[in-house]
């Protein structure tokens, strides 16, 4: 291919390079004229490459920082203080890298509900699926222990109660988190530990965000009807149509960012872990970020210990079952009258666990995170499969170019497009 | 679609409104919200409000408190001159060493050391204090849920308990402490410091002044970090609506 390629290109240094080494074929095919998408993508398709945007920023202001900062139990603390009154514009690093992991979670999160509106993990996308509930996954270790880098008490204290839920597995639990910790207690060990993974994890997202994409590319994005596309006339190149609306998206995303990180940047976070850590006082309500709420009401819903951390795993877990536990043929709840409302509810029920995740765990809130835990293991493993079987869906446009020239068949649709 | 989008758009904001207190969790005692002149997308210090405040810091609050992360030298940011911080300094004695003969010794502070400690480790401050340990007050206004302004009502917070309120042994009641039972004796007292501005010292304006200058020590880049927002907010709007313009051109043909 390599030799043919370079006719392709007018540049003659391009030409030069090309004919050598196919790199701008190569990113052309990725990102560019050469890789065709489906002409009708929402902004809900923005938020993929949000979240690449996202990975970036993490790592290029994770890797800044490190150069300042120091993971020793006694120095932890000090050195954050350091970056963020000495370090010439240290301030700036450290809150776009503390602000940056909600919105890279804020990106992820819309990335996935969109999935699961559209369809996005069925057949043939399964693997395309996995990956991302792999690079989920991984986003959620790497968070974890890079909150536990600043040294504060939430850093300790979350560090202990998440550390200690391996201590509910019978037997091998107490072994496993002596093994975790490196001691008898999270301390200096743990903490280099955490270090070391919160370093390497970010670039194995990078390759799993490569397969990914690969996994993408094979067989094109999904798209708001859920159809495939059936020739040329329902694509259009990636590049110019969709990396000006990426980069469009990328603005707006970037002002909501900015919002925090110049006029809130502590509001994601929790007042307590700007107290230095401190084995001997536990604060009153150990939380977790607003990310891992969801999660954690799913632990605490449980009143055995061993059922809650099953459970809360389970949650993920029964995510890569999704593409078999959805029996039905139709990819996009535009079409599907129930599983759509159904959606919403699920929805909301992730926003209640959310609530109840971060309410001492009693009265109102506890019954809201049970109610809650309840409907969305029901949703995924009950509801799913029976409203494949009994919903009628409404009938399916014959082409994407069919439904765009009609209107999209749903009113008030131009507004993608305009 | 339009229909969707709009009801995902109020989802988030219900989501954002409920997680919002979430992360407050802790103690529910409303704190005053007061009109503190770096509140807002423009706010700045008032450097007079901080040079109170410092002195109230200097002459009360040190007695027991450090500030360890807070060096002589950033004094100049609200409003010191070199010299007057060189000055300031050397009234303070710190620890250095050890010297050539291997002794530790004291020598008049520069403008680049931390301020001084009133007690060498934790277990003196609280054998000093009743067993109760002054917290370090460099952060103390961004580690507390409601900031400055509990750090307000907690300083003007001290009253008579009600009558069915028992308060501990050695004990102080607040209305604004969690608990209701606090270890500090009320610290701010009429008159306990002479402003040279000649501002009245009463407890209200020496709890504000203090508790503004607790904010600039907890967060001192925070004229930078708004000042640097306008001009990042104005650049990414410019930015956003040219590529908003471009896509809309680059997709008027697309059907």
């Amino acid at each position: 291919m390599a030799d043919n390629t370079s006719g392709f290109y007018s540049n003659p240094l391009v030409k030069w390079i090309e004919y050598r080494l196919p790199v701008f074929s190569a990113f052309d095919h990725m990102v560019g004229t050469q890789y065709p998408a489906p002409k009708n993508l929402n902004y809900w398709w923005n938020f993929g490459s949000l979240a690449g945007l996202c990975l970036v920023i993490q790592i290029v202001t994770g890797i800044v920082l490190v150069m300042h900062y120091t993971p020793h139990t006694s120095l932890a603390f000090d050195s954050v203080e350091h970056i963020m009154r000495d370090v010439n514009y240290g301030w700036l690093l450290r809150y776009m890298h503390a602000n940056g992991a909600s919105m890279f979670f804020i990106a992820v999160y819309i990335h996935i509900f969109r999935g699961l509106y559209y369809g996005s993990y069925k057949q043939p996308r399964e693997i395309l699926w996995f990956l991302g509930l792999i690079i989920f996954l991984l986003m959620m270790a790497t968070a974890f222990m890079g909150y536990v880098l600043p040294w504060g008490q939430m850093s300790f204290w979350g560090a202990t109660v998440i550390t200690n839920l391996f201590s509910a597995l019978p037997l091998v639990g107490e072994p496993i988190v002596t093994w975790l910790w490196g001691g008898f207690s999270v301390d200096n060990p743990t903490l280099n530990r955490f270090f070391s993974l919160h370093y390497l994890l970010p670039f194995v997202i990078v390759g799993i965000v490569i397969l990914h994409i690969l996994a993408l590319h094979q067989h094109g994005s999904n798209n708001p009807l859920g159809i495939d596309t059936k020739g040329p006339q329902d694509k259009i190149p990636f590049h110019p149509y969709y990396t000006i609306k990426d980069l469009f998206g990328i603005g707006v995303f970037l002002i909501f960012f900015s919002f925090f990180l110049f006029y809130a940047p502590n509001f994601l976070g929790h007042p307590d872990n700007y107290i230095p850590a401190d084995p001997l006082v536990t604060p009153e309500h150990i939380v977790p970020e607003w990310y891992f709420l969801p999660f954690y009401a799913i632990l605490r819903s449980v009143p055995d210990k061993l059922g809650g951390v099953l459970l809360m795993f389970g949650a993920i877990l029964i995510l890569f079952l999704l593409p078999w536990l959805d029996t039905s043929k139709v990819r996009s709840a535009k079409f599907r009258p129930i599983y759509k409302q159904l959606f919403w509810v699920f929805v909301l029920a992730c926003v209640g666990l959310t609530y109840a995740g971060g309410q001492p765990p009693e009265g109102l809130a506890l019954i809201i995170g049970r109610v809650c835990t309840v409907y969305y293991f029901v949703h995924i493993l009950v509801l799913m499969p029976l409203v494949g079987w009994f919903e009628k869906p409404h009938k399916l446009p014959a082409s994407i170019s069919e439904a765009v020239l009609k209107g999209d068949a749903a009113p008030g649709a131009a507004g993608s497009k305009a | 679609m339009k229909m969707t989008i709009k009801r995902s758009i109020l989802v988030a904001a219900v989501a954002l409104g409920f997680a919002a207190p979430a992360f407050a969790a802790g103690p529910a005692i409303e704190y005053q919200a007061q009109n503190w002149s770096f509140n807002g997308p423009f706010g700045t210090f008032d450097r007079g409000e901080l040079q109170r405040g410092y002195q109230v810091y200097k002459e009360v609050c040190a007695a027991c408190h450090s500030m360890k992360y807070v060096a002589f030298r950033n004094l100049r940011d609200i409003g010191f001159t070199e010299a007057e911080v060189k000055a300031l300094a050397a009234t303070f004695q710190v620890v250095d060493g050890p010297d050539d003969s291997g002794e530790m010794f004291e020598r008049p502070a520069l403008p680049s050391d931390k301020f001084p400690s009133p007690f060498p480790n934790e277990k003196a401050a609280r054998s000093a204090n009743g067993g109760a340990y002054p917290v370090d007050l460099s952060l103390v206004a961004k580690a507390r849920v409601g900031g400055p302004d509990y750090l307000y009502a907690l300083l003007t917070g001290y009253k008579e308990p009600p009558a069915d309120f028992t308060v501990g042994e050695g004990l102080h009641y607040n209305e604004a402490f969690p608990g209701h039972q606090i270890a500090m004796p009320q610290p701010l007292n009429a008159d306990q410091v002479t402003y040279a501005d000649g501002k009245p010292a009463t407890v209200e304006q020496m709890a504000r002044d203090v508790s503004a200058f607790l904010m600039w020590a907890a967060e001192p880049k925070l004229e930078d970090r708004k000042r640097m927002g306008l001009k990042v907010m104005i650049f990414l709007i410019i930015m956003t609506g040219l590529f908003f313009a471009a896509k809309k051109r680059i997709w008027r043909d697309v059907h």
